[in-house]
Formats: structure tokens, C-alpha cells, sequence
């Protein structure tokens, strides 16, 4: 169910609201700054120069923190504002929030899920049918001028090609009924086996990789599913075998997974997200074989939109006292 | 030709009749690139293996004997050739498309065509699917972005345009149309379509004409076949009803859409993007597309995957054997 929250709302709490410390940790939309700029006292993190300096500030008077998949709310950063009350991340993801800390002093979180759960999923089968069909490559040959002098090789068929998901949930579920589309046949990991799903499930990411041609990440990042994928369910996969991840860097292994690609001990790889953001392992930028984007996977304008939406109609929820919208805690 | 007596005139099975003879117009790139041969279970007569310039060896008693022809979409079947080879009772091509075949004379003349039928559909409208996204979510764009180091230096790269909800009309709804049909649905986009009529057993709301159609669509995908009707069928206007939005899809034919047109608009901002398998002149690329990211480009390959060509070399046995044991095509070419 997405929920839809009413634009501009204007409650009579809506003017008291401008004394309200916000503090937004890094750039990540210009609607949402605005959005936020017009409603409460807004502190841009990166106007400082340095964390230390804006703390000495104005730390007192933040109450609420919006943080994204690049820059979110650490102990430190929690810590240091007394009077913090919300976090509300740009993201689905909570990896780059303490969530412990936060539950730990009674302080709120939300985030951004089912708005952007289409695009990334989305993002996924475009990987996929990027690596396999090499639309990239395809796109490069035709630009270079190779046309003229001969033609690309052959390319392999992604309808009919079995896909296997780690995580099922509200992604991974966007990404099995798109591939199923295709013919595709679904199968998964998960921490659990789901009662009402037809979809084949096997216990570990490695089982998963033996029994599957694509395999995709599309979980949440915890400290159970750090690494899901290292060198095991690589070697499972196989040199046909393509990895998808929409997850996090954080999910493999990475240089587990630049080496074998690079040794061809798997077939290919479509990546959107990495370790060491914005840095993409650069030993794959000559390969044909794997598709490379910066973490786009919502970037898109009506779901940035949407995103930033809910991360304001939360904040004015919590700060008008009425129910939030998506809270985690 | 030789009849069997118990046949009452059909022509013997396979098995007990010498190899037929099939002229074969050029040597099929499917075959060769997946280094198949080819059956020896028919003669195959090879034109280029012969002095004689074309018209000559079609003269010859050799070709004179053939009973069918194999070609692909470079080799044209002409009215003159098949009135030149009137032994000839089926004509058999590797491509999905029929315009290089004179298909009316061949009904004329009772020669049974057979086609690819389904055997690249699936990987057509893969790549279409494919083309779109890539569009709206600048891929390829951005994947550019990543490799020549700008992600770190730059910072992030724009945001693209979400496919979910987007309106999009198929123009012609036959094997691959239908197959793009069923793909977009489950990514959540509203599918409306324009063909020669209406398909009674479909729930896509029909448009009878294609600026109709593209005035209530953000993208179109040209799914049809290039024939007198659907040359430029692709205007200026129907680029325009688009809208500086809208994104245009081609895995048919270079000729179905107006290219000179297309491109000027695609540079001066009229229309929001391409995504193109096919191109009026190929292997040549209008310049001007290759300086813009709205566009992605492909070296009309949407077929050559290993499965494909695997199943359309089968496929090609499989009807000449189906028609030389009188049985019936695997993939005949149908009066609509």
C-alpha cells in the first residue's frame, strides 16, 4: 500500500512549526530542501566545515534529523543533539542510522518504503537485461563507430533464464513478478520460508546460487546479511552465472567479486551500489560483461518526489503530534 | 519431379526420395555463426559457388530444379526469380520480416512461405523492454558516467523518469508487440496499441491511428513490419502528439519512422528520447544522435542471441522437413 500523504498540508500547527531545528546531513534533492526550508528552521550539515563546527553551533537546537543512504544518523551524531527527536532517512534503507541508540532514548525514525519499491525494482531487470543482452555495450559499439566495420557478437537471452532472489520482501517481491513476465523462473532466500509464496525457497544464499542463472540481491543490509555474498555463493554461480545487486555495497564481497570476474569465474555482473560509494570498483570499468550504475536505483523524479513528501508529511506528523506515517521506531 | 504411386501425386517422404533441391540465396549467418552446418538431407545449390553472375545461374538446369528457397532478409525473392524457377513450391526465410519476399506472387503461384514464427519474439521484446528502460532511467547514460570516473568527480548523476504508470501504446500488435504488451504490464504501464484492426481477444484499448494513439501515450513501441502501408508511418506529427516527454522504441524497421525528422526533433528538444534497433541505413547512424544521452543505440541485433539463432536453425530444418515429408510448416506465413 503506498501511502500518499497530502501535499502542503496546512494544519494550524503548520506556522509554528518555523522555529523547528531540522538538520538535513548531506545534499540529496532540492524539492526536499525547499520543502523543508519552507516549513522549519533548516541547517545544512555540509554548509560547515567540519561536523565539530556546525555541533558548537547549533546543537542544541536540532530536533530532527534528515539523513539519506549517503550520510545518516550515526551514535555520534545522536549523541551530540540533546534535543533530537525524529529521524527521518530519505531511504528505505536504515543501515547508516543507530537504530539501537535512537530506540535507546526514546527518539523516532521513519523512512521512505513502497514509494520506491517500482523503481528499484525496475533498476533491477534493467540490470539484468543490461548484463545479458549488453544493451551498454551495444549502445558504446554503435556510438565508437564499430558499426561501420562489422557487427557485435552475440548477446544472451534473458527470458526463460531462472532468477533467485535474496530477500523476498517488498523489493524482491517487484523484481520475481517482473521476471516472471519474462518466463522466468523464481526462486529465494530469505530468513524464512513464506507461507503464501509459490516461488521455490532454499535455506542459504549458496543453495540459492547453485539452483539459479541470475542472482539478485534485494535485502535489507543487517549484521546477518553483511557479505551475504562472498566467495562461496560466487564460486555457486558460476561462470554463467550473473550477480544483480540493488541492496548494499555491503552485501559482498567486493573484491571477491572483482576477481572473479576478472578471471571469469562469473559471467557477469550488474551493480548499483558498492562498498566505498561514490567509488565503483574501477577494475571493472574496461569489462563488457557488467553493467555499472551510482546508486540510482529510486533516482527518478516522481519518486524522489514522492520520498520527499513522506519525509515532510513525517515530520510535520511527529511535530503536530499526530500519528507518523512510516515509522520504523 | 518424381511422384510415388501410393501418394496419388504427393510427393514421396524424405527418406525415400533424393535430396530436394533448395536454392540457397546466401549462407545463412545464423548457421555460421553458431558453426551449424547445414542438413545433408537436401542439396543445397549455392549461387556463389557458381561463375555465373545470379541471373545467369537461375537460367541453369541446376537451379531450374530447385524446389525451394531458402533466404534471409538481405536476399530479395522476386516475382521474375520465382517465374525463372517454377519447380519452386516453398520459400523459407531466417528473418521475422517479409519484405524482401514478393509474398502476393508466391500466393498466386501456390508456394507455401514459412518465416522465424516465434523463434526471436521473445528476444525482440526483451530488447525492447530493454531499450525503454534504458531511456527512461538514462542506463546506459549513466553507466558512461560511472566508467569515465565522473560519479567520484562530479558528484550524482540526474534523475531519470519512472516507468511505472507511464502510458504505452505497442504499434502493431502481432507476436512481439504482444509479447512487449505482457512485459510492461507487470512494471505497471497502461498499454493501449494501433494495428491494421482491432484484436478482438485483447483488453489493450485500440487506436485506429497511430497519431491517436501516440497523443495518449508517453512511448511508443514500433513492434510492426515494414510494408508500402507502415513506411514513414512514423511522422513528424505523431513525434510531436508524443511530446517533448515522450519516448520513441524501434525494434521493426529503420523506414517505419521518419529518421531525418526524428533526429531534428530529438536535438532541438521536441521529442524526450529514443531507444533504436533499426535505422534507415544501416549500419550508418545519423551524427547527431551519437552526441546525445537521451538516445540509445543498438546494432540491429535484437535476435542474435545463442538461443535464438539455435531455435531459427531448427526452426529452418524443421520446416523444410515438415514440407518435404508432407507434413504441415512448423511456421507458415498466413493470409491475414
Amino acid at each position: 500500500m503506498h501511502v500518499r500523504p497530502p501535499k502542503n498540508s496546512q494544519s494550524k500547527d503548520f506556522l509554528q512549526m518555523e522555529g523547528i531545528g531540522v538538520l538535513m546531513t548531506c545534499p540529496m534533492f532540492p524539492y526536499l530542501e525547499q520543502e523543508l526550508e519552507q516549513r522549519f528552521h533548516l541547517h545544512r550539515l555540509w554548509d560547515f566545515p567540519s561536523r565539530r563546527r556546525f555541533l558548537e553551533a547549533h546543537a542544541g537546537s536540532i530536533r530532527a534529523v534528515v539523513g539519506d543512504t549517503k550520510v545518516g544518523a550515526d551514535a555520534e551524531l545522536i549523541d551530540a543533539l540533546p534535543g533530537l527527536e525524529i529521524v527521518a532517512t530519505f531511504s528505505v534503507g536504515l543501515d547508516k542510522i543507530d537504530l539501537g541508540r535512537c530506540g535507546e532514548k526514546g527518539i523516532r525514525v521513519t523512512n521512505t518504503p513502497d514509494v520506491l519499491t517500482d523503481d528499484v525494482a525496475d533498476i533491477a531487470i534493467a540490470l539484468m537485461l543490461g548484463v545479458l543482452r549488453k544493451v551498454c555495450g551495444c549502445d558504446a559499439f554503435v556510438r565508437s563507430g564499430k558499426w561501420k566495420s562489422g557487427d557485435f557478437g552475440l548477446t544472451a537471452k534473458f527470458s526463460g533464464k531462472s532468477v533467485g532472489i535474496v530477500g523476498l520482501g517488498r523489493i524482491g517481491s517487484a523484481i520475481a513478478k517482473r521476471a516472471e513476465a519474462f518466463g522466468c523462473p523464481i526462486s529465494y532466500c530469505s530468513r524464512s520460508e513464506k507461507p503464501h509464496v509459490s516461488y521455490k525457497y532454499y535455506p542459504t544464499a549458496a543453495e540459492l546460487a547453485r539452483h539459479c542463472r541470475i542472482l539478485v540481491v534485494a535485502c535489507a543490509l543487517t549484521e546477518e546479511t553483511r557479505r551475504i555474498v562472498g566467495r562461496e555463493v560466487l564460486d555457486a554461480l558460476g561462470p554463467e552465472g550473473v550477480l544483480i545487486n540493488v541492496g548494499r555495497g555491503a552485501h559482498v564481497d567486493e573484491p571477491e567479486l572483482v576477481a572473479a570476474l576478472l578471471e571469469g569465474r562469473l559471467g557477469g555482473a550488474g551493480l548499483d551500489v558498492y562498498e566505498n560509494e561514490p567509488e565503483a570498483a574501477e577494475e571493472l570499468f574496461p569489462m563488457d560483461n557488467v553493467v555499472l550504475l551510482p546508486h540510482v536505483g529510486s533516482d527518478t523524479v516522481e519518486t524522489s518526489t514522492a520520498m520527499a513528501d513522506l519525509v515532510v508529511a513525517n515530520l510535520e506528523a511527529h511535530f503536530a503530534g499526530k500519528p507518523l506515517l512510516t515509522p520504523v521506531i | 519431379m518424381t511422384s510415388h504411386p501410393q501418394n496419388d501425386g504427393a510427393p514421396p517422404p524424405l527418406d525415400r526420395r533424393p535430396p530436394p533441391p533448395v536454392l540457397l540465396l546466401r549462407h545463412p549467418t545464423q548457421f555460421s555463426v553458431l558453426d551449424r552446418p547445414l542438413p545433408d538431407t537436401f542439396r543445397f545449390l549455392k549461387p556463389w559457388k557458381s561463375p555465373l553472375p545470379l541471373g545467369d545461374f537461375l537460367s541453369s538446369a541446376d537451379a531450374r530444379a530447385a524446389e525451394a528457397i531458402l533466404t534471409s532478409g538481405m536476399t530479395p525473392v522476386t516475382a521474375e526469380m520465382l517465374r525463372r524457377l517454377p519447380g519452386v513450391r516453398l520459400v523459407v526465410t531466417t528473418s521475422a520480416g517479409l519484405e524482401h519476399i514478393d509474398v502476393a506472387e508466391c500466393r498466386r503461384r501456390g508456394i507455401a512461405v514459412a518465416d522465424a514464427g516465434d523463434a526471436y519474439s521473445e528476444d525482440v521484446a526483451d530488447l525492447a523492454v530493454g531499450l525503454l528502460i534504458d531511456v527512461l532511467r538514462k542506463v546506459s547514460a549513466s553507466d558512461r558516467y560511472v566508467r569515465r570516473g565522473s560519479w567520484s568527480g562530479e558528484g550524482e548523476f540526474a534523475l531519470g523518469s519512472k516507468l511505472g504508470g507511464k502510458r504505452v501504446g505497442i504499434v502493431g500488435l502481432g507476436r512481439t508487440g504482444l509479447k512487449v504488451a505482457k512485459r510492461l504490464e507487470a512494471f505497471g504501464c497502461a498499454v493501449s496499441y494501433n494495428s491494421r484492426k482491432a484484436k478482438p481477444y485483447v483488453s489493450y484499448p485500440f487506436h485506429s491511428n497511430v497519431c491517436e494513439l501516440a497523443t495518449n501515450c508517453d512511448a511508443l513501441v514500433i513492434c510492426c513490419g515494414l510494408n508500402e502501408e507502415t513506411h514513414h508511418m512514423i511522422t513528424r506529427e505523431v513525434l510531436l502528439a508524443l511530446g517533448k516527454e515522450g519516448v520513441v522504441v524501434n525494434i521493426g524497421r529503420g523506414s517505419i519512422i521518419d529518421e531525418k525528422e526524428m533526429v531534428q526533433l530529438l536535438v532541438q528538444g521536441e521529442l524526450g528520447g529514443a531507444g533504436l534497433d533499426v535505422f534507415e541505413n544501416e549500419p550508418n547512424v545519423p551524427e547527431e544522435l551519437l552526441a546525445l544521452d537521451n538516445v540509445v543505440l543498438s546494432p540491429h541485433r535484437a535476435v542474435f542471441t545463442q538461443e535464438s539463432l539455435s531455435d531459427l536453425c531448427d526452426l529452418v530444418i524443421g520446416n523444410l522437413e515438415a514440407f518435404f515429408s508432407n507434413k504441415p510448416l512448423l511456421s507458415p506465413v498466413l493470409d491475414e
